[in-house]
Protein backbone atom coordinates (compact mmCIF):
# COMPACT_ATOMS: atom_id res chain seq x y z
CA UNK A 1 0.00 0.00 0.00
CA UNK A 2 1.51 3.30 -0.96
CA UNK A 3 0.47 6.08 1.79
CA UNK A 4 -0.80 9.59 1.06
CA UNK A 5 2.51 12.08 0.55
CA UNK A 6 0.81 14.42 2.78
CA UNK A 7 -1.13 12.55 5.69
CA UNK A 8 -1.26 8.53 6.59
CA UNK A 9 -4.28 7.27 5.15
CA UNK A 10 -3.67 5.00 1.92
CA UNK A 11 -3.00 6.98 -1.14
CA UNK A 12 -5.52 6.81 -3.73
CA UNK A 13 -4.91 9.28 -6.10
CA UNK A 14 -1.97 8.64 -8.11
CA UNK A 15 -0.38 11.57 -10.09
CA UNK A 16 2.27 12.21 -12.17
CA UNK A 17 3.70 15.81 -13.47
CA UNK A 18 6.75 16.83 -15.75
CA UNK A 19 7.51 20.23 -14.76
CA UNK A 20 10.64 21.66 -16.61
CA UNK A 21 11.15 18.14 -18.26
CA UNK A 22 11.48 16.74 -15.09
CA UNK A 23 9.16 13.83 -13.67
CA UNK A 24 7.40 13.98 -10.22
CA UNK A 25 4.94 11.61 -9.11
CA UNK A 26 2.47 12.70 -6.46
CA UNK A 27 0.68 9.82 -4.47
CA UNK A 28 -2.65 11.41 -2.43
CA UNK A 29 -5.52 10.28 -0.27
CA UNK A 30 -8.87 11.70 -1.37
CA UNK A 31 -9.31 13.76 0.96
CA UNK A 32 -5.94 15.44 0.41
CA UNK A 33 -6.62 16.09 -3.55
CA UNK A 34 -9.12 17.20 -2.37
CA UNK A 35 -8.11 20.24 -0.09
CA UNK A 36 -5.17 20.57 -2.17
CA UNK A 37 -7.08 21.03 -5.62
CA UNK A 38 -4.20 18.71 -6.72
CA UNK A 39 -5.47 18.72 -10.19
CA UNK A 40 -3.59 20.59 -13.20
CA UNK A 41 -5.17 23.59 -13.54
CA UNK A 42 -3.88 24.55 -17.29
CA UNK A 43 -4.00 21.41 -18.67
CA UNK A 44 -5.87 20.88 -21.86
CA UNK A 45 -9.58 20.08 -21.18
CA UNK A 46 -9.35 16.62 -22.17
CA UNK A 47 -6.63 15.38 -20.18
CA UNK A 48 -8.46 17.36 -16.73
CA UNK A 49 -11.62 15.79 -18.25
CA UNK A 50 -9.58 12.56 -17.51
CA UNK A 51 -7.89 13.01 -14.42
CA UNK A 52 -11.04 14.76 -12.64
CA UNK A 53 -13.05 11.35 -13.41
CA UNK A 54 -10.16 9.34 -12.61
CA UNK A 55 -10.12 10.67 -9.42
CA UNK A 56 -13.85 10.54 -8.99
CA UNK A 57 -13.67 6.75 -9.86
CA UNK A 58 -11.26 6.26 -7.22
CA UNK A 59 -12.50 8.44 -4.50
CA UNK A 60 -16.14 6.91 -4.02
CA UNK A 61 -17.48 10.20 -3.83
CA UNK A 62 -19.39 8.92 -6.94
CA UNK A 63 -22.51 7.47 -6.30
CA UNK A 64 -22.28 3.83 -7.34
CA UNK A 65 -25.49 3.56 -7.83
CA UNK A 66 -27.14 0.06 -6.45
CA UNK A 67 -30.44 0.54 -8.93
CA UNK A 68 -30.86 -2.40 -10.95
CA UNK A 69 -31.87 -2.58 -14.27
CA UNK A 70 -35.95 -2.58 -14.81
CA UNK A 71 -35.87 -4.59 -18.07
CA UNK A 72 -33.00 -6.63 -17.44
CA UNK A 73 -32.23 -6.89 -14.21
CA UNK A 74 -28.44 -5.98 -13.67
CA UNK A 75 -26.94 -3.51 -11.72
CA UNK A 76 -23.58 -2.14 -11.94
CA UNK A 77 -21.89 -4.58 -9.78
CA UNK A 78 -22.66 -7.10 -12.44
CA UNK A 79 -21.56 -5.03 -14.91
CA UNK A 80 -18.23 -4.34 -13.13
CA UNK A 81 -17.65 -8.27 -12.56
CA UNK A 82 -18.23 -9.72 -16.25
CA UNK A 83 -17.71 -6.33 -18.42
CA UNK A 84 -20.95 -6.89 -20.91
CA UNK A 85 -24.36 -4.71 -20.36
CA UNK A 86 -27.87 -6.39 -19.97
CA UNK A 87 -29.89 -4.47 -22.32
CA UNK A 88 -29.90 -1.38 -24.37
CA UNK A 89 -31.54 0.75 -21.45
CA UNK A 90 -28.89 0.10 -19.21
CA UNK A 91 -26.70 2.65 -21.24
CA UNK A 92 -29.42 5.32 -19.71
CA UNK A 93 -29.34 3.78 -16.52
CA UNK A 94 -25.40 3.70 -16.18
CA UNK A 95 -25.10 6.79 -18.15
CA UNK A 96 -23.06 8.56 -15.26
CA UNK A 97 -20.75 5.33 -14.57
CA UNK A 98 -20.29 4.54 -18.08
CA UNK A 99 -18.99 7.91 -19.20
CA UNK A 100 -15.10 7.38 -17.16
CA UNK A 101 -15.16 4.11 -18.64
CA UNK A 102 -16.09 5.30 -21.98
CA UNK A 103 -13.24 8.10 -22.48
CA UNK A 104 -10.71 5.64 -21.22
CA UNK A 105 -11.88 3.17 -24.05
CA UNK A 106 -12.41 5.28 -26.76
CA UNK A 107 -9.47 7.91 -26.51
CA UNK A 108 -11.88 10.26 -24.96
CA UNK A 109 -14.65 9.44 -27.10
CA UNK A 110 -18.12 10.58 -25.10
CA UNK A 111 -20.75 10.91 -28.30
CA UNK A 112 -21.22 8.80 -30.99
CA UNK A 113 -20.21 10.47 -34.76
CA UNK A 114 -20.29 8.43 -37.87
CA UNK A 115 -23.62 6.32 -38.90
CA UNK A 116 -27.07 6.60 -38.17
CA UNK A 117 -29.99 3.96 -38.91
CA UNK A 118 -32.24 5.43 -41.67
CA UNK A 119 -35.18 4.15 -39.53
CA UNK A 120 -34.49 5.21 -35.55
CA UNK A 121 -38.19 5.24 -34.72
CA UNK A 122 -40.13 8.38 -34.86
CA UNK A 123 -37.04 10.84 -34.32
CA UNK A 124 -34.88 9.69 -37.11
CA UNK A 125 -34.35 12.61 -38.53
CA UNK A 126 -33.69 14.37 -35.29
CA UNK A 127 -31.25 11.70 -34.23
CA UNK A 128 -29.62 12.29 -37.62
CA UNK A 129 -29.25 16.02 -37.11
CA UNK A 130 -27.82 15.77 -33.23
CA UNK A 131 -25.08 13.44 -34.69
CA UNK A 132 -24.35 15.64 -37.61
CA UNK A 133 -23.76 18.61 -35.43
CA UNK A 134 -21.78 16.74 -33.14
CA UNK A 135 -19.66 15.86 -36.09
CA UNK A 136 -19.37 19.79 -37.14
CA UNK A 137 -18.47 21.06 -33.98
CA UNK A 138 -15.61 18.58 -34.02
CA UNK A 139 -14.69 19.95 -37.75
CA UNK A 140 -14.38 23.23 -36.00
CA UNK A 141 -12.57 22.46 -33.42
CA UNK A 142 -10.18 20.66 -35.84
CA UNK A 143 -10.23 24.00 -38.11
CA UNK A 144 -9.53 26.00 -35.20
CA UNK A 145 -6.46 24.13 -34.11
CA UNK A 146 -4.86 24.02 -37.96
CA UNK A 147 -5.27 27.38 -38.04
CA UNK A 148 -7.92 27.24 -41.13
CA UNK A 149 -9.80 30.07 -40.13
CA UNK A 150 -11.94 30.35 -43.72
CA UNK A 151 -12.91 26.54 -43.18
CA UNK A 152 -14.23 27.10 -39.19
CA UNK A 153 -15.97 29.92 -40.52
CA UNK A 154 -18.16 28.01 -42.70
CA UNK A 155 -17.89 24.87 -40.61
CA UNK A 156 -19.60 27.68 -37.81
CA UNK A 157 -22.22 29.12 -40.33
CA UNK A 158 -23.14 25.28 -41.08
CA UNK A 159 -23.60 24.91 -37.22
CA UNK A 160 -25.96 27.79 -36.67
CA UNK A 161 -27.87 26.66 -39.56
CA UNK A 162 -28.45 23.20 -37.97
CA UNK A 163 -29.64 24.54 -34.99
CA UNK A 164 -31.96 26.88 -36.44
CA UNK A 165 -33.62 23.81 -37.99
CA UNK A 166 -34.07 22.13 -34.91
CA UNK B 1 -29.51 -23.49 -49.44
CA UNK B 2 -25.85 -24.01 -49.32
CA UNK B 3 -24.33 -26.66 -47.38
CA UNK B 4 -21.06 -26.69 -45.31
CA UNK B 5 -19.64 -28.80 -47.79
CA UNK B 6 -19.90 -26.44 -50.66
CA UNK B 7 -17.51 -24.45 -48.99
CA UNK B 8 -15.30 -25.80 -51.95
CA UNK B 9 -12.53 -23.12 -52.49
CA UNK B 10 -8.96 -24.68 -51.73
CA UNK B 11 -8.28 -21.31 -49.59
CA UNK B 12 -10.95 -19.43 -47.63
CA UNK B 13 -10.82 -15.25 -48.98
CA UNK B 14 -8.30 -14.39 -46.78
CA UNK B 15 -5.33 -16.29 -47.79
CA UNK B 16 -6.36 -16.26 -51.81
CA UNK B 17 -3.52 -14.13 -51.98
CA UNK B 18 -4.83 -11.33 -54.31
CA UNK B 19 -5.59 -7.65 -53.78
CA UNK B 20 -3.62 -4.64 -53.92
CA UNK B 21 -0.41 -5.10 -51.84
CA UNK B 22 -0.85 -8.41 -51.02
CA UNK B 23 3.22 -8.98 -50.51
CA UNK B 24 2.95 -7.68 -47.12
CA UNK B 25 -1.12 -7.20 -46.68
CA UNK B 26 -2.84 -10.25 -46.84
CA UNK B 27 -6.05 -9.15 -45.94
CA UNK B 28 -8.96 -6.00 -44.68
CA UNK B 29 -11.64 -7.57 -42.48
CA UNK B 30 -14.65 -4.69 -41.12
CA UNK B 31 -16.94 -6.17 -38.69
CA UNK B 32 -19.77 -4.34 -37.52
CA UNK B 33 -21.57 -5.11 -33.99
CA UNK B 34 -25.63 -4.42 -34.16
CA UNK B 35 -27.84 -5.72 -31.95
CA UNK B 36 -31.95 -5.77 -32.23
CA UNK B 37 -34.24 -2.90 -30.22
CA UNK B 38 -36.54 -4.95 -28.09
CA UNK B 39 -34.53 -7.44 -27.10
CA UNK B 40 -32.09 -7.96 -23.89
CA UNK B 41 -28.21 -8.89 -24.84
CA UNK B 42 -27.55 -12.06 -25.02
CA UNK B 43 -25.93 -12.71 -21.68
CA UNK B 44 -29.61 -11.61 -20.25
CA UNK B 45 -31.60 -13.41 -23.24
CA UNK B 46 -33.52 -16.36 -21.92
CA UNK B 47 -33.34 -19.27 -24.14
CA UNK B 48 -36.49 -18.92 -25.60
CA UNK B 49 -35.87 -14.82 -26.49
CA UNK B 50 -32.26 -16.77 -27.89
CA UNK B 51 -34.05 -19.31 -30.10
CA UNK B 52 -36.31 -16.36 -31.30
CA UNK B 53 -33.70 -14.27 -31.82
CA UNK B 54 -31.72 -17.00 -33.93
CA UNK B 55 -34.34 -18.04 -35.89
CA UNK B 56 -35.65 -14.34 -37.02
CA UNK B 57 -32.14 -13.27 -37.86
CA UNK B 58 -31.50 -16.07 -39.88
CA UNK B 59 -34.76 -15.69 -41.94
CA UNK B 60 -33.79 -11.84 -41.95
CA UNK B 61 -30.48 -12.26 -43.26
CA UNK B 62 -31.39 -15.29 -46.03
CA UNK B 63 -34.25 -13.15 -47.26
CA UNK B 64 -31.83 -10.10 -47.61
CA UNK B 65 -30.01 -11.90 -50.75
CA UNK B 66 -27.02 -10.42 -48.98
CA UNK B 67 -24.89 -12.62 -51.86
CA UNK B 68 -26.20 -14.25 -54.17
CA UNK B 69 -25.92 -17.24 -52.67
CA UNK B 70 -25.69 -17.78 -49.09
CA UNK B 71 -24.98 -20.58 -46.61
CA UNK B 72 -26.51 -20.22 -42.97
CA UNK B 73 -24.53 -23.06 -40.38
CA UNK B 74 -26.49 -23.97 -37.44
CA UNK B 75 -24.19 -23.83 -34.88
CA UNK B 76 -25.49 -25.76 -32.22
CA UNK B 77 -25.85 -28.75 -35.04
CA UNK B 78 -22.43 -28.42 -36.35
CA UNK B 79 -20.27 -31.13 -35.56
CA UNK B 80 -16.65 -29.70 -33.46
CA UNK B 81 -14.71 -30.14 -37.01
CA UNK B 82 -17.12 -27.88 -38.93
CA UNK B 83 -17.25 -25.34 -36.06
CA UNK B 84 -13.29 -25.60 -36.50
CA UNK B 85 -12.86 -25.61 -40.12
CA UNK B 86 -15.60 -22.20 -39.71
CA UNK B 87 -12.75 -20.60 -37.69
CA UNK B 88 -10.14 -21.77 -39.82
CA UNK B 89 -11.28 -20.07 -42.22
CA UNK B 90 -11.87 -17.07 -40.70
CA UNK B 91 -15.75 -17.54 -40.84
CA UNK B 92 -16.48 -17.46 -37.43
CA UNK B 93 -14.38 -16.29 -34.09
CA UNK B 94 -13.57 -18.80 -31.42
CA UNK B 95 -15.63 -18.18 -29.13
CA UNK B 96 -18.54 -18.47 -31.70
CA UNK B 97 -17.25 -22.17 -31.88
CA UNK B 98 -17.07 -22.63 -28.48
CA UNK B 99 -20.21 -21.19 -27.19
CA UNK B 100 -23.34 -22.82 -26.43
CA UNK B 101 -26.65 -22.42 -27.52
CA UNK B 102 -29.14 -21.32 -30.24
CA UNK B 103 -26.01 -19.24 -32.80
CA UNK B 104 -25.43 -19.49 -36.38
CA UNK B 105 -23.12 -18.35 -39.03
CA UNK B 106 -24.30 -16.91 -42.43
CA UNK B 107 -21.66 -17.15 -45.14
CA UNK B 108 -21.74 -16.13 -48.89
CA UNK B 109 -20.20 -18.27 -51.40
CA UNK B 110 -17.20 -16.99 -51.98
CA UNK B 111 -16.87 -16.01 -48.18
CA UNK B 112 -16.23 -12.81 -48.26
CA UNK B 113 -19.32 -12.16 -46.02
CA UNK B 114 -20.05 -13.44 -42.75
CA UNK B 115 -22.98 -12.97 -40.47
CA UNK B 116 -22.37 -14.39 -37.23
CA UNK B 117 -25.60 -14.39 -35.07
CA UNK B 118 -25.99 -14.91 -31.33
CA UNK B 119 -22.38 -14.26 -30.51
CA UNK B 120 -21.52 -11.34 -28.06
CA UNK B 121 -23.93 -9.56 -29.96
CA UNK B 122 -27.15 -9.96 -31.90
CA UNK B 123 -25.33 -9.91 -34.99
CA UNK B 124 -21.60 -9.04 -35.87
CA UNK B 125 -21.34 -8.96 -39.69
CA UNK B 126 -18.41 -9.36 -41.05
CA UNK B 127 -16.76 -8.64 -44.99
CA UNK B 128 -13.03 -9.56 -45.78
CA UNK B 129 -10.82 -9.43 -48.58
CA UNK B 130 -7.51 -10.43 -49.50
CA UNK B 131 -4.86 -7.45 -49.70
CA UNK B 132 -5.66 -3.84 -48.98
CA UNK B 133 -9.11 -2.86 -49.97
CA UNK B 134 -10.60 -1.68 -46.87
CA UNK B 135 -12.59 1.23 -48.84
CA UNK B 136 -14.19 -1.88 -50.81
CA UNK B 137 -15.06 -3.80 -47.73
CA UNK B 138 -16.44 -0.99 -46.16
CA UNK B 139 -18.60 0.11 -48.89
CA UNK B 140 -19.89 -3.67 -49.22
CA UNK B 141 -19.91 -3.96 -45.67
CA UNK B 142 -22.62 -0.73 -45.53
CA UNK B 143 -24.81 -1.84 -48.56
CA UNK B 144 -25.16 -5.39 -46.04
CA UNK B 145 -25.90 -3.47 -43.16
CA UNK B 146 -28.48 -1.23 -44.85
CA UNK B 147 -30.14 -4.05 -46.15
CA UNK B 148 -30.58 -5.81 -42.52
CA UNK B 149 -31.47 -2.46 -41.25
CA UNK B 150 -34.43 -1.46 -43.38
CA UNK B 151 -35.51 -5.15 -41.93
CA UNK B 152 -34.83 -5.12 -38.56
CA UNK B 153 -34.80 -2.19 -35.74
CA UNK B 154 -31.26 -1.72 -34.54
CA UNK B 155 -30.41 -0.85 -30.88
CA UNK B 156 -29.60 3.16 -31.34
CA UNK B 157 -28.78 6.11 -29.27
CA UNK B 158 -28.60 9.45 -30.00
CA UNK B 159 -25.63 9.87 -27.99
CA UNK B 160 -23.68 6.41 -28.07
CA UNK B 161 -24.86 5.31 -31.09
CA UNK B 162 -25.28 1.66 -31.85
CA UNK B 163 -25.21 -0.10 -28.59
CA UNK B 164 -23.17 -3.35 -28.13
CA UNK B 165 -23.17 -5.56 -24.83
CA UNK B 166 -19.74 -4.81 -24.11
CA UNK B 167 -19.07 -0.56 -24.14
CA UNK B 168 -15.78 -1.16 -25.59
CA UNK B 169 -17.57 -1.49 -28.98
CA UNK B 170 -20.53 0.98 -28.44
CA UNK B 171 -20.72 3.76 -31.23
CA UNK B 172 -19.74 2.54 -35.04
CA UNK B 173 -19.40 -1.15 -33.68
CA UNK B 174 -16.79 -1.16 -36.17
CA UNK B 175 -13.21 -3.13 -36.08
CA UNK B 176 -11.34 -2.64 -38.88
CA UNK B 177 -8.30 -5.02 -39.07
CA UNK B 178 -5.55 -5.48 -41.34
CA UNK B 179 -3.52 -8.56 -41.50
CA UNK B 180 0.36 -8.10 -42.38
CA UNK B 181 2.94 -10.51 -42.63
CA UNK B 182 6.08 -8.84 -41.49
CA UNK B 183 8.93 -11.59 -41.70
CA UNK B 184 11.63 -8.73 -42.59
CA UNK B 185 10.98 -6.57 -39.44
CA UNK B 186 10.88 -9.48 -37.73
CA UNK B 187 13.99 -10.82 -39.11
CA UNK B 188 15.86 -7.24 -38.27
CA UNK B 189 14.61 -6.99 -34.88
CA UNK B 190 12.85 -4.04 -35.45
CA UNK B 191 8.89 -5.39 -35.05
CA UNK B 192 8.73 -4.25 -31.04
CA UNK B 193 9.21 -0.61 -32.13
CA UNK B 194 6.15 -1.10 -34.62
CA UNK B 195 4.11 -2.57 -31.87
CA UNK B 196 4.83 -0.11 -29.76
CA UNK B 197 3.78 2.98 -32.12
CA UNK B 198 0.50 0.86 -32.96
CA UNK B 199 -0.47 0.67 -29.22
CA UNK B 200 0.80 4.66 -29.28
CA UNK B 201 -2.12 5.27 -31.71
CA UNK B 202 -4.26 3.21 -29.11
CA UNK B 203 -4.26 0.32 -32.07
CA UNK B 204 -4.44 -3.26 -30.88
CA UNK B 205 -1.73 -5.89 -32.50
CA UNK B 206 -3.43 -9.28 -32.55
CA UNK B 207 -1.80 -12.58 -33.79
CA UNK B 208 -3.75 -14.46 -36.62
CA UNK B 209 -7.04 -16.04 -34.83
CA UNK B 210 -7.27 -12.24 -33.42
CA UNK B 211 -8.50 -11.62 -29.74
CA UNK B 212 -6.21 -13.88 -27.48
CA UNK B 213 -4.08 -15.44 -29.65
CA UNK B 214 -0.22 -15.42 -30.12
CA UNK B 215 1.44 -13.68 -33.04
CA UNK B 216 2.14 -16.55 -34.96
CA UNK B 217 4.69 -17.03 -38.10
CA UNK B 218 5.02 -13.42 -38.34
CA UNK B 219 1.70 -12.55 -38.96
CA UNK B 220 0.27 -9.47 -37.21
CA UNK B 221 -3.45 -8.16 -37.16
CA UNK B 222 -3.89 -4.44 -36.67
CA UNK B 223 -7.39 -2.99 -35.42
CA UNK B 224 -8.90 0.21 -33.95
CA UNK B 225 -10.07 -0.23 -30.27
CA UNK B 226 -11.44 3.36 -30.16
CA UNK B 227 -15.44 3.18 -31.97
CA UNK B 228 -16.93 5.97 -29.88
CA UNK B 229 -16.58 9.78 -30.80
CA UNK B 230 -15.04 8.46 -34.69
CA UNK B 231 -16.89 7.94 -37.58
CA UNK B 232 -16.52 4.74 -40.00
CA UNK B 233 -14.27 6.71 -42.59
CA UNK B 234 -12.24 8.58 -40.13
CA UNK B 235 -11.35 5.40 -38.85
CA UNK B 236 -10.79 3.63 -42.46
CA UNK B 237 -9.04 7.08 -43.39
CA UNK B 238 -6.67 6.95 -40.76
CA UNK B 239 -5.89 3.29 -41.36
CA UNK B 240 -5.47 3.59 -45.67
CA UNK B 241 -3.22 6.87 -45.69
CA UNK B 242 -1.48 6.64 -42.44
CA UNK B 243 -1.09 3.44 -40.22
CA UNK B 244 -0.83 0.77 -43.42
CA UNK B 245 1.31 2.47 -45.89
CA UNK B 246 4.16 3.46 -42.85
CA UNK B 247 4.13 -0.14 -41.93
CA UNK B 248 4.15 -1.23 -45.69
CA UNK B 249 7.20 1.01 -45.67
CA UNK B 250 9.02 0.20 -42.82
CA UNK B 251 8.46 -3.50 -43.94
CA UNK B 252 9.75 -3.06 -47.42
CA UNK B 253 12.61 -0.77 -46.11
CA UNK B 254 13.42 -3.82 -43.77
CA UNK B 255 13.53 -6.44 -46.59
CA UNK B 256 15.75 -3.92 -48.98
CA UNK B 257 18.13 -4.09 -46.20
CA UNK B 258 18.30 -8.30 -45.89
CA UNK B 259 18.86 -8.25 -49.11
CA UNK B 260 21.66 -5.84 -49.61
CA UNK B 261 23.31 -6.48 -46.41
CA UNK B 262 22.39 -9.75 -45.06
CA UNK B 263 22.05 -11.93 -48.54
CA UNK B 264 23.65 -14.44 -47.55
CA UNK B 265 22.03 -14.76 -43.87
CA UNK B 266 18.82 -14.41 -45.77
CA UNK B 267 19.17 -17.16 -48.34
CA UNK B 268 19.85 -19.46 -45.83
CA UNK B 269 16.89 -18.58 -43.69
CA UNK B 270 14.61 -19.42 -46.34
CA UNK B 271 16.56 -22.45 -48.25
CA UNK B 272 16.38 -23.71 -44.86
CA UNK B 273 12.64 -23.41 -44.37
CA UNK B 274 11.99 -24.58 -48.03
CA UNK B 275 14.72 -27.61 -47.12
CA UNK B 276 12.81 -28.39 -43.68
CA UNK B 277 9.19 -28.19 -45.41
CA UNK B 278 11.22 -30.96 -48.24
CA UNK B 279 12.21 -33.11 -45.84
CA UNK B 280 10.53 -33.48 -42.50
CA UNK B 281 8.44 -36.77 -41.13
CA UNK B 282 6.44 -34.47 -38.37
CA UNK B 283 5.17 -30.46 -38.28
CA UNK B 284 3.10 -29.13 -35.73
CA UNK B 285 1.16 -26.32 -37.17
CA UNK B 286 3.17 -23.66 -35.18
CA UNK B 287 6.60 -25.31 -36.91
CA UNK B 288 4.48 -24.93 -39.92
CA UNK B 289 3.25 -21.28 -40.44
CA UNK B 290 6.75 -20.40 -38.99
CA UNK B 291 8.48 -22.01 -41.77
CA UNK B 292 5.61 -21.07 -44.50
CA UNK B 293 6.17 -17.26 -43.31
CA UNK B 294 10.23 -17.49 -44.11
CA UNK B 295 9.06 -19.19 -47.71
CA UNK B 296 6.69 -16.86 -48.35
CA UNK B 297 9.40 -13.66 -47.63
CA UNK B 298 11.84 -15.84 -50.36
CA UNK B 299 9.55 -16.15 -52.83
CA UNK B 300 8.01 -12.62 -52.74
CA UNK B 301 12.14 -11.28 -52.61
CA UNK B 302 12.59 -13.19 -55.42
CA UNK B 303 15.07 -15.89 -54.00
CA UNK B 304 13.01 -19.07 -54.81
CA UNK B 305 11.76 -19.67 -57.58
CA UNK B 306 9.98 -22.88 -57.71
CA UNK B 307 7.33 -22.14 -55.11
CA UNK B 308 4.09 -20.34 -56.06
CA UNK B 309 2.00 -17.87 -53.25
CA UNK B 310 -0.95 -19.82 -54.32
CA UNK B 311 0.55 -23.16 -52.83
CA UNK B 312 2.16 -21.56 -50.18
CA UNK B 313 -1.52 -19.83 -49.28
CA UNK B 314 -3.12 -22.93 -49.68
CA UNK B 315 -0.52 -24.95 -47.19
CA UNK B 316 -1.36 -22.47 -44.63
CA UNK B 317 -5.20 -22.89 -44.44
CA UNK B 318 -4.79 -26.70 -45.14
CA UNK B 319 -1.97 -27.54 -42.92
CA UNK B 320 -4.26 -26.86 -39.59
CA UNK B 321 -5.84 -29.18 -37.83
CA UNK B 322 -9.49 -29.33 -38.67
CA UNK B 323 -8.55 -28.82 -42.73
CA UNK B 324 -6.49 -31.56 -42.39
CA UNK B 325 -8.80 -33.84 -41.09
CA UNK B 326 -11.00 -33.35 -43.31
CA UNK B 327 -8.73 -33.71 -46.42
CA UNK B 328 -7.87 -37.20 -44.38
CA UNK B 329 -11.42 -37.87 -44.05
CA UNK B 330 -10.33 -39.10 -40.01
CA UNK B 331 -9.92 -38.08 -37.04
CA UNK B 332 -6.14 -37.56 -36.41
CA UNK B 333 -4.05 -36.60 -33.13
CA UNK B 334 -0.64 -36.39 -32.02
CA UNK B 335 2.09 -37.55 -34.05
CA UNK B 336 -0.08 -39.06 -36.20
CA UNK B 337 -1.56 -35.50 -37.35
CA UNK B 338 1.76 -34.13 -37.21
CA UNK B 339 2.99 -37.37 -39.82
CA UNK B 340 0.09 -36.35 -42.02
CA UNK B 341 1.12 -32.83 -42.05
CA UNK B 342 4.28 -33.49 -43.11
CA UNK B 343 3.38 -35.97 -45.33
CA UNK B 344 0.56 -33.70 -47.37
CA UNK B 345 3.59 -30.39 -47.21
CA UNK B 346 5.84 -32.83 -49.00
CA UNK B 347 3.66 -33.58 -51.77
CA UNK B 348 2.59 -29.93 -52.06
CA UNK B 349 6.27 -29.37 -52.42
CA UNK B 350 7.00 -31.92 -54.66
CA UNK B 351 9.64 -33.59 -52.83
Amino acid sequence: MIKCDLCDNPATVHMTEIKNGKKMEKHLCEQCAAKHEMLPSKSHTPINELLTNFVLAHSGLQSQTTQSCQSCGITWADFRQNGLLGCPADYDLFEKELTPLLQRAHEGGTHHSGKVPARVGTDGSATRRMVDLGKLRKELARAVEAEDYEKAAKLRDSIKEAEKIG
Amino acid sequence: MMKLSDLTQPAGEWLRGGGPMNDIVISSRIRLARNVAGFPFLSRCARQDRQVLESRLRDTILAAGISPKTLYVDLQQASDIERQLLVERHLISKPHAAAEGARGVAVSEDETVSIMVNEEDHLRLQVLRSGLQLEEVWEQINRIDDTLESKLDFAFHPRFGYLTACPTNVGTGIRVSVMLHLPALKLIGEIEKVFRAAKDMHLAVRGLYGEGTEATGDFYQISNQATLGKSEEEIIHEFKHLVIPKIIEYEQQARRLLLNERTVQLDDKVHRALGTLRCARLLSSEEVLFLLSHLRLGVHIGRIKDVDIRSINEMFLLTQTAHLQKIQNRKLEGDVRRAARAEYIRKRLGA
